[in-house]
């Protein structure tokens, strides 16, 4: 036994095909669960800021005056607490990676739709100062 | 006595996957002591407990380990609940102890292809990694992350696995068991393997339980000692023994790791027999207030959280005592009396992980 212990699992690796792929000729696997980046549909968010007061990096900022919805991709660890938070389901997990960077950016911004409006104007400026 | 002479080892050397330094005091080949120094990737993860609500610290706490990272996110959870009495759903605990086991084996397979590679067996270590690769593809389709899960949190789990898929796990585990079987054989069985490691860096019964080393370290100079029988989780429901091995050495540390896997791989397959349908969380309201001391069985060893609340949602503190700072102790005295060339073997042996040392 000593000495050819390895003999059979050289001789299964003979027989099979490498198991490590080719990337990137050949796509990375990875599962349908796996957490690879935020996506958000900024068109049903309400920036009602449910997913900044969950975010445990402050990865998030949602700025309620002028209506944008910023991510800091390096900052962003994909725990996934901001989709499970939101309130209108625009955000989602998506299964592959941010793109690598070769400077440090990453932080996207997008534009979220005004408040609808109520009654008078008046009210509603008061409410976004927040 | 010959002269003597002071040899830094580390903190960067390729067998070390982590900055651990050793100044070694020689007398020609031979090791007269050793002094250990850390402190090179301090990160200051504890302190953050005052900056971060208690739920959201989970993710920090999973952090202090890039291996370990689910158990130590549990082990988090598990103090929190303990300070708030609260009763966690069998479900969870049961999917718990579920990863939890995928956690130990893939840092034994990590380790065991590290421990080659310090052998300088090169495909002895591909073949381990190519095992692990299959644990990590489940621990990925079941909580959405490679290494770090993120799929604890305080009051539970946060996914479901379905019975399909754990049915595909534990199949998937007993198909690959034959393939460890033979990786096994090889660390286990080579007379080349064996030649290295047998009689190296020999910790003996007495020497293990006073200085407190923890884990295979302690397990394999003959105590049969393992946390996961407290019975926290699921554990208590399953049956299991801890591996036991009698020699001290390196070979005997190599042995307790490589049966462990199939003792996990038996507990994995018992508890998704057993796995209650229901719930997998509670809510949880209010804040922790008091203290705690909750402990597990890392596959290092024993980890302990110290956890304190003030009845706000900031903690007041979090210490963590984890197994690698534990067997540091033992590993000086292991080192002590040994020849240069096993130096390195002796260090991999008690699996050292710095980045949760010094957190
Ligand atoms: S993304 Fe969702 S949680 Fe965040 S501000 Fe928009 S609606 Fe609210
Ligand atoms: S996934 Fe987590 S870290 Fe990333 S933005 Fe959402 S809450 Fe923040």
């Amino acid at each position: 036994m000593g000495l050819f212990s390895m003999t059979k699992m050289v001789f299964r690796s003979v027989s099979r095909k490498p198991a490590t792929l080719m990337y990137p000729v050949r796509p990375a696997k990875s599962a349908a669960a796996f957490r690879g980046r935020i996506l958000i549909e900024p068109l049903k968010c309400i920036a009602c800021r449910k997913c900044e007061k969950s975010c445990p990096t402050q990865a998030i900022t949602v700025d309620v005056k002028v209506r944008t919805w910023q991510i800091d991709r390096l900052r962003c660890i994909i725990c996934n607490c901001c989709v499970e938070d939101c309130p209108t389901n625009c955000l989602s997990t998506e299964n592959i990676y941010t793109n690598p960077m070769t400077v440090r950016e990453g932080i996207e911004i997008y534009t979220v739709p005004p408040k609808p409006e109520r009654k008078k104007e008046t009210v509603d400026n008061s409410k976004t100062e927040e | 006595m010959s002269k003597q002479v002071v040899i830094p080892f580390g903190p960067q050397h390729p067998v070390l996957p982590e900055p651990l330094h050793l100044d070694l005091v020689l007398e020609d080949e031979k090791v007269v002591d050793a002094i250990p120094t850390i402190g090179y990737v301090h990160r200051g993860l504890e302190k953050l407990v005052e900056k971060r609500e208690y739920p959201q610290y989970v993710y920090i706490a999973e952090r202090i380990c890039g291996i370990c990272s689910f158990i130590h996110g549990m082990t988090y959870c598990q103090g929190i609940e303990g300070i708030m009495n609260l009763e966690i759903p069998k479900r969870a605990d049961y999917l718990r102890t579920i990863w939890s086991e995928y956690s130990r084996m893939h840092s034994h397979l990590l380790w065991l292809g590290l421990f080659a590679d310090a052998m300088g067996f090169e495909s002895l270590f591909m073949n381990a990694w190519r095992l692990r690769e299959h644990i990590l593809d489940d621990l990925e389709a079941t909580t959405g992350g490679r290494v770090i899960q993120g799929s604890c949190k305080v009051g539970g789990v946060r996914r479901d696995i379905s019975s399909e898929k754990l049915d595909e796990m534990a199949s998937g585990l007993d198909s690959m068991q034959g393939e460890l079987h033979d990786l096994v054989n090889v660390f286990l069985r080579d007379s080349s393997v064996r030649h290295r490691l047998k009689g190296t860096g020999i910790l003996s019964k007495d020497d293990a339980y006073l200085q407190g080393a923890v884990g295979p370290t302690i397990r394999a100079s003959g105590h049969s000692y393992d946390t996961r029988k407290i019975g926290y989780a699921a554990y208590g429901d399953l049956s299991f023994e801890p591996v036991v091995a009698s020699a001290g050495d390196s070979y005997a540390r190599c042995e307790v790791r490589a049966k462990e896997m199939f003792t996990s791989i038996d507990i994995v397959k018992q508890a998704v027999k057993k796995i209650p349908d229901g719930p997998i969380d509670m809510k949880v309201t209010g804040a922790p207030d008091g203290e705690y001391f909750a402990r597990s069985e890392q596959p290092r060893g024993e980890v302990i959280h110290y956890i304190k609340g003030n009845g706000t949602k900031f903690l007041a503190r979090h210490r963590v005592r984890t197994p690698t700072l534990a067997n540091i102790t033992p590993l000086v005295t292991i080192l002590k009396g040994c020849e240069l060339a096993d130096v390195p073997i002796i260090v991999l042996s008690i699996d050292p992980c710095i980045g949760c040392a010094e957190r």
